[in-house]
């Protein structure tokens, strides 16, 4: 059951044009090795669900550089320049998303729900082709869900099935996009035997992750 | 004493013993230096903790930042958690203050502060869940930029909320947008009402209350 797999296979199975979800605040709790192992295997034309695109030279924010994405979709760009010189050139496609927003359109993509009504964004650009629910005198924007073919997932620690903690402000996105994908890789800092984490302890149960990356060759 | 370091003192002043607070990035995070003794103040950083302080020399932990990636530290009784729980938080009327700056805010008490068209659009992060959603929005930001007032009767830059923001301090002032319209609370150290009504775009109430900018609690 142990579901180890190694880094260049795991990568290996994702396709050009591909849908990323990918944890992670400014490359904290970002999987940081799947990355540069895309960037190694020139995985292209690719869509990214994240937070935000880091730094140039920081953890995601290296895809853009590299030009390897085709469009991402996510709330902050504002510390990678080459976002939004792509984006203004017309070579990526950027779709900004309030934060709270951002975290639930895909937590309703994991969990069944045909989307969200939220608050924020009524009376803004957000709005914008948007429809509009109206609960208690009170109106609320309909945001869909997101899914994605892949999630690339850092976790603190796993065990051997794949159950995942994660560590401090390092979680943010990750336990919520585990639960959005086709397929989740993920990468753990420390992999211990089955048993050794406590189930009160599993932020992400195993049963979420289909692919966990070896140690082995760090 | 420059200006960011007046408007953060005063903006402190607001600060309520056990209030749950998000700083913004920028002048914002200068306020959590500021909070008067005595009283007992949680900050959130939306990355996904509550008991957040600023960072120990030597104690750096990779896993433990604030929002714009620097490293912060966990007082006793913080806690930590994912992305969804942090933005209820700050949705769900849990969050009693967020102190955001502004390039514009407007006589309705509207903010502007996620992008300049065709210029700077960093995105807007979590600044729109956090004016819809706090209990009290702080705006705190120079009165002027590049000689143009930020206080404004419409924002010409897109809004980051339709809901009203509680309070304005400046530089010059502290403003409370109203139902009747921005009213002038108090000026600077040295500051005259004439020079903040020199320096404002629309007009202001003058407050029967208006006093000097206390800086101390």
């Amino acid at each position: 059951m142990s579901k180890l797999i190694s880094l260049e296979d795991a990568v290996a199975r994702i396709p050009n044009g591909a849908s990323l979800l990918i944890g992670g605040f400014m490359a904290v709790g970002g999987p940081n090795r799947l990355v540069d192992e895309l960037i190694r295997q020139r995985k292209s034309d690719l869509t990214i669900i994240a937070n935000d695109t880091a730094r140039p030279a920081m953890g995601l924010g290296k895809l853009v550089v590299e030009r390897l994405v085709a469009k991402v979709i996510t709330s902050h760009i504002g510390l990678n320049p080459e976002t939004q010189k792509q984006m203004i050139a017309g070579d990526i496609q950027v779709e900004l998303v309030p934060q709270g927003t951002l975290a639930e359109r895909i937590r309703s993509g994991g969990v069944g729900l045909g989307g969200v009504l939220t608050p924020t964004g009524v009376g803004t650009t957000v709005e914008e082709g948007k429809r509009t629910v109206e609960i208690d005198g009170k109106t609320y924007l309909l945001e869909l869900p997101i899914k994605a073919d892949f999630a690339l997932i850092a976790a603190k620690q796993a065990d051997l099935y794949g159950n995942l903690t994660y560590a401090l402000t390092a979680r943010n996105f990750n336990p919520i996009m585990a639960m959005a994908a086709t397929t989740v890789i993920a990468e753990a800092e420390d992999i211990v035997p089955v048993g050794c984490i406590p189930p009160d302890a599993v932020m992400t149960p195993s049963i979420l992750v289909d692919h966990l990356i070896s140690n082995s060759n760090r | 004493m420059d200006e960011k370091t007046l408007i953060a003192k005063r903006v402190a002043l607001e600060l309520k013993d056990g209030d749950l607070c998000n700083l913004g990035i920028g002048l914002p995070t200068l306020v959590a230096r500021y909070v008067p003794a005595g009283r007992n103040v949680f900050f959130q950083s939306e990355n996904g903790i509550v008991g957040m302080s600023g960072p120990v020399a030597g104690a750096d932990n990779h896993d433990l930042t604030d929002a714009g990636g620097s490293p912060i530290s966990a007082l006793p009784g913080a806690a930590s958690f994912d992305s969804a729980l942090s933005f209820g938080l700050i949705r769900g009327g849990h969050l009693d203050v967020t102190v955001l700056g502004g390039l514009q805010v407007d006589e309705e008490g509207h903010l502007a502060n996620w992008m300049v068209p065709g210029k700077m659009v960093p995105g807007m992060g979590g600044a729109m869940d956090l004016v819809t959603g706090a209990r009290r929005v702080i705006v705190a930001m120079q009165h002027s930029a590049k000689g143009e007032s930020k206080i404004v009767k419409h924002c010409t830059l897109p809004l980051t909320s339709v809901r009203r923001v509680d309070l304005i301090v400046t530089d010059l002032a502290v403003i409370e947008p109203t139902d009747a319209g921005l009213v002038l609370k108090e000026t600077a150290p040295g500051v005259t009402v004439e020079q903040v009504l020199a320096n404002t775009g629309c007009e202001l109430i003058l407050s029967p209350d208006l006093r000097p900018m206390p800086l101390e609690g």
